[in-house]
């Protein structure tokens, strides 16, 4: 085949524009990239850096914020304690009826609801039956509580052995009492195969139980309770200290505006109704104070990224002006030189996403597996760094790319190869 | 129907900066047949490279008219000027002007990336074209590992795949020693022959003799 018979007629063809294939343009890009594989990388770094910083911040912060939230959800979310504002006049205060669980109880939206007071025994001692040992002590200053039945419920205790009073009990105030697990280990209280009895002073209870769990109200755990009519008959008590109120899933900001109402309609102010924050506003309150901060964290990491691509994009056209000229002299048009930059600026931006992204990630696991918490990520931010990235690289890449669009051709020619 | 030139320059000139302009080239005229083998001749300086990018369209007269095949060059766009140089004109430079990353053969098969056409077979083609400057065995080789005259050839190579029909030469010669510059004076030769349209410059009077047509250009403009 010679040359003459190559040669086209073009006086019948029309001058059409160039045409640079898909292929063609990624494979350009690709050697361009690929051809100085230590400047891509230290390039790509930039944006790596900005990205697992993205990454990580959300989701360490998303995984944080859970965390804290998780910390709310198990009880605190339903409870309610109510107590009464000390009066100005005396010291003590009697601002809760002794009803007051019962009242409570009724309104829709309770589960339980029990009423605890600190019954002052004197200076007495508590010891158990038989005072006999002298190689130990076996008289213990303990706390006593006096609660009615259903604050059992109510701080959702739990026995050991034995079993809880009931309002017959606190009706007859008789001397029973279940002790905490602490305060029965104290006492020396195992098991109540020998119906154990305790003395509080010089009166003697039956031991009827032991709990060895409760949700609130941990105090319960080392003290005496007994009986409230008990408490009222021997000790005098004159109210209850506090209720203890479990409410329903959601029913908890209703319920703190009806108690003050069904407890003292004649004097809303005499209590202090005490319920944990919502707990999508401290989800949304705790996540947005961390996420804005992190944001900002990534977002500064990701401008230096996109400076650093912009910057080794522009010293790369600037290196590269020869084979700026020698592919215009081979037909690209300015088009095609723009493309071609934008492509390689594009792609070291989306492959240091998806670095940046995996690396994100990796950091999230590990911090929450050292701090043994679940790692909480949003699929958007791991999926969509790598497009930020390519965003990234696209939007550095304009600038250079402009620049070696317009690079005249003879220009890029004379500064040779 | 007479014979169209290939090239042709009216009166073109080309001038650069305002205030105290240097003209590069004046009022020149030129024809170049289809076939034709034309040695422009000058010292440097003379505006030699100038004309040479006016007529591949990597520069643009300031005054006067080029047309390319009876087409007025001044009134296309940056796209269909792209355009003629992907499908009709080859250039090959005195400083070869090859991609020192890529490989021979890529270098040759880059002159298939701005045109129209599959890219089933490129690498054939280029390895094709390669052959016929005696440089089958080189092919993977990186640029850099080839003498000068070698390179020279890659670029010729590449300068003859895609089938452009006006070979633009500038000093293609000028930095090999003797023996390699004949050896390639020979291959333009052998294009010549085969019908290629050469526009070749050149300060060596021996070379141009060789050329079918001289012209001379000093001080932009064009000597008899």
């Amino acid at each position: 085949m010679t040359t003459a018979t190559r040669i086209r007629e073009i006086a019948t063809t029309e001058t059409a524009a160039p045409a640079m294939s898909v292929v063609d343009l990624l494979d350009e890009a690709s050697a361009g990239l690929f051809t100085r594989p230590g400047r891509t990388i230290l390039t790509i770094v930039g944006t790596v850096i900005g990205l697992a910083a993205l990454v990580a911040t959300l989701g360490v912060s998303r995984t944080a914020s859970n965390r804290i939230v998780g910390r709310f959800d198990e009880v605190a979310a339903t409870e309610i304690v109510v107590s009464s504002r000390p009066s100005p006049g005396d010291g003590i205060s009697t601002a809760l009826p002794w009803d007051a669980a019962e009242r409570l109880s009724r309104l829709n939206g309770v589960v339980a609801a029990g009423t605890l007071t600190g019954v002052d025994v004197g200076d007495v001692l508590i010891s158990t039956a038989p005072v006999s040992d002298p190689a130990r002590r076996t008289d213990f200053d303990l706390a006593v509580q006096a609660v009615s039945p259903s604050a059992f419920e109510a701080v959702r205790a739990g026995l050991s052995a034995g079993r809880f009073f009931d309002q017959g009990f606190s009706d007859r105030a008789d001397r029973v009492a279940l002790l905490g697990v602490n305060a029965a280990e104290r006492l020396g209280v195992v098991d109540l195969s020998g119906r154990p009895a305790i003395r509080i002073g010089d009166e003697v209870f039956t031991v009827a139980g032991i709990i060895d769990r409760v949700s609130r109200q941990h105090d319960l755990l080392g003290s005496v309770i007994i009986p409230e009519g008990t408490a009222r008959t021997l000790y005098r008590a004159r109210a209850p200290d506090i209720v203890v109120v479990e409410t329903r899933v959601g029913a908890n900001d209703l319920i703190t505006e009806q108690i003050p109402l069904a407890l003292r309609p004649d004097n809303e102010n005499a209590l202090k109704v005490v319920s944990p924050p919502d707990q999508q506003r401290v989800r949304d309150a705790v996540s947005s104070d961390l996420d804005l901060l992190f944001v900002v964290l990534g977002a500064v990491s990701l401008l230096v990224g996109a400076i650093g691509i912009a910057n080794v994009t522009l010293v790369s056209v600037m290196e590269r002006t020869g084979e700026i000229g020698l592919r215009r002299s081979l037909g690209a048009t300015q088009s095609h030189i723009a493309a071609q930059f934008l492509l390689e600026s594009t792609a070291i931006g989306f492959i240091g996403g998806i670095i940046g992204a995996s690396l994100g990630v990796l950091i999230v696991v590990a911090v929450s597996a050292y701090q043994s918490w679940v790692p909480v990520l949003d699929a958007p931010v791991a999926l969509g760094a790598p497009l930020l990235g390519a965003v990234v690289g696209l939007l550095a890449g304009t600038y250079p790319a402009t620049r070696a669009a317009r690079l005249e051709p003879v220009e890029a020619l004379r500064s040779g190869l | 129907m007479p014979e169209q030139p290939t090239l042709e320059l009216e009166g073109v000139g080309r001038q650069y900066g305002v205030d105290a302009p240097i003209h590069a080239l004046s009022d020149v005229d030129l024809r170049v047949e289809r076939g034709e083998w034309l040695a422009i001749e000058g010292p440097s300086g003379s505006g030699k490279t100038t004309l040479l990018n006016v007529l591949g369209c990597l520069d643009h007269p300031t005054s006067g008219t080029y047309r390319f095949e009876g087409r007025d060059v001044a009134e296309m766009t940056d796209k269909q000027r792209g355009g003629l140089r992907s499908q009709y004109i080859a250039f090959v430079f005195q400083s070869f002007h090859l991609l020192t990353h890529r490989t021979v053969v890529e270098n040759v098969m880059m002159a298939e990336v701005y045109q129209r056409g599959s890219r089933r077979g490129r690498r054939e083609r280029a390895e094709a074209m390669l052959e016929r400057v005696g440089l089958a065995h080189r092919t993977e080789w990186l640029p850099t590992k080839l003498s000068g005259g070698e390179r020279q050839r890659v670029a010729i190579a590449r300068a003859l795949l895609g089938s452009r029909h006006v070979l633009l030469c500038d000093e293609p010669t000028g930095n090999l020693d003797t023996a390699n510059g004949h050896a390639i004076m020979d291959l333009l030769a052998g294009l010549h022959n085969e019908g290629l349209t050469i526009v070749m410059i050149t300060h060596s009077p021996e070379l141009a003799g060789r050329a079918s047509r001289r012209v001379r250009i000093i001080d932009g403009r064009l000597v008899a």
